[in-house]
């Protein structure tokens, strides 16, 4: 069991650093539900702020890959996401599609290389 | 998708809306991108070195894709508990509006705000766009029962994809590793531009995208989260300053 979790402190970690800092805005909307304005300005820059913390982690992993993906030369993993992001834009927008050519591009890629 | 009229007999049943509400989970693409999206999420993981049963427990508990890849990169690349709780809640943020406008579809007039907990805990971006699609052909007493089905149809999606993911990233040879791996940045980067329908979150994503190479390069432990308050912030006052001179 303990190899299939962790130490106890990961897991204490998952839920002080994960779990705790996450639910708390789904307990908040929950408690007052009703009483906010959806389009508040307030809430576009979270958004914004949150949307650019989303892109910077994508940033990271592009840029400082983890594990297997750092044996990937650098072009190869820009490329193929950027081949991803033109497929998604040609098909008007279908994740799906995006996501299927841009591993082929990294496997043909890798494959060729 | 065809569930049965309103006004149905068959809607009486609390555990036959559990299973419609599960089963809705096979008429969407969103679960077969989600899926994708947690297969990333396992390899990632596993890459990062956590075990599996923490990656399945962060998928049940956490239950948010942009917060479990923030937390596990942070974790991963040497971030304390401190910086990566930060940068999860800033990114949970976005939880708040969607709870907020999609439980009154769930209310009914004796509804306790207890039996809303559940529900609440598997609102994302996924069960978001569906309780709008699914919910108008679903009875209201039986909503919260047959979106607690459909939460947890997905949940079971996505510990699937985790495991696998990753068990693959363990077993496969290197490329094709690099390759699942590969599907966090893109499912994510695609999912993300799927949801910026206004100028100000194009630039938030852009500028976020843009802006974290130059500031890695500072070391200061907190990259991530100095690039998203900054390109966030200017991508917001460009908004601000477009609605002011309209």
């Amino acid at each position: 069991m303990s190899d299939f979790i962790g130490d106890w402190h990961a897991l204490l970690l998952l839920v002080l650093a994960g779990f705790l800092p996450n639910e708390i805005w789904r307990m908040l909307g929950l408690w007052f539900s009703g009483g906010i304005d959806e389009g508040s300005e307030l809430l576009v820059w979270v958004r914004a702020v949150a949307t650019a913390i989303l892109a910077g982690v994508i940033a990271q992993i592009l840029v400082f890959p983890p594990g297997a993906l750092a044996a990937v030369p650098g072009a190869l993993r820009y490329g193929a996401v950027a081949a991803g992001f033109v497929a998604f834009v040609a098909s008007r927008k279908s994740i799906l599609i995006g996501v299927i050519c841009g591993e082929i591009v990294m496997l043909v890629g890798e494959w060729w290389l | 998708m065809l569930f049965p009229a309103l006004d149905s007999p068959k809607w009486q049943s609390h555990p036959r809306a559990f299973a419609w509400g599960m089963r809705s989970v096979g008429s969407t693409v969103l679960a077969l991108v989600l899926f994708a999206t947690y297969l990333g999420i396992g390899a990632l993981a596993h890459d990062s070195r956590f075990s599996l049963g923490w990656v399945l427990t962060s998928t049940a508990l956490v239950w948010a894709g942009p917060a479990q890849i923030i937390l596990i990169s942070m974790l991963g690349s040497g971030a304390t508990a401190v910086q990566a709780a930060i940068a999860v809640t800033v990114s949970a943020i976005r939880l708040f509006p969607m709870v907020v406008s999609v439980l009154p579809l769930l209310r009914t007039p004796t509804i306790k705000r207890r039996h809303l907990i559940l529900p609440a805990h598997f609102i994302a971006v996924t069960l978001w766009v569906e309780c709008y699609r699914l919910l108008p052909m679903v009875p209201r007493e039986r909503r919260v029962v047959f979106t607690t089905g459909l939460g947890c149809g997905l949940v079971l999606v996505c510990l699937t994809a985790t495991t696998v993911g990753y068990t693959l990233a363990a077993n496969l040879p290197p490329a094709l590793a690099a390759a699942i791996l590969l599907l966090t940045p893109l499912a994510f980067l695609l999912s993300t531009a799927r949801n910026a329908k206004h100028l100000v979150d194009v630039l938030a994503l852009v500028l976020g995208l843009a802006l974290y190479p130059p500031v890695a390069m500072l070391h200061t432990g907190v990259d991530i989260l100095i690039s998203g308050l900054s390109a966030g912030t200017i991508a917001f006052g460009v908004h601000w300053w477009r609605r002011r001179t309209a």
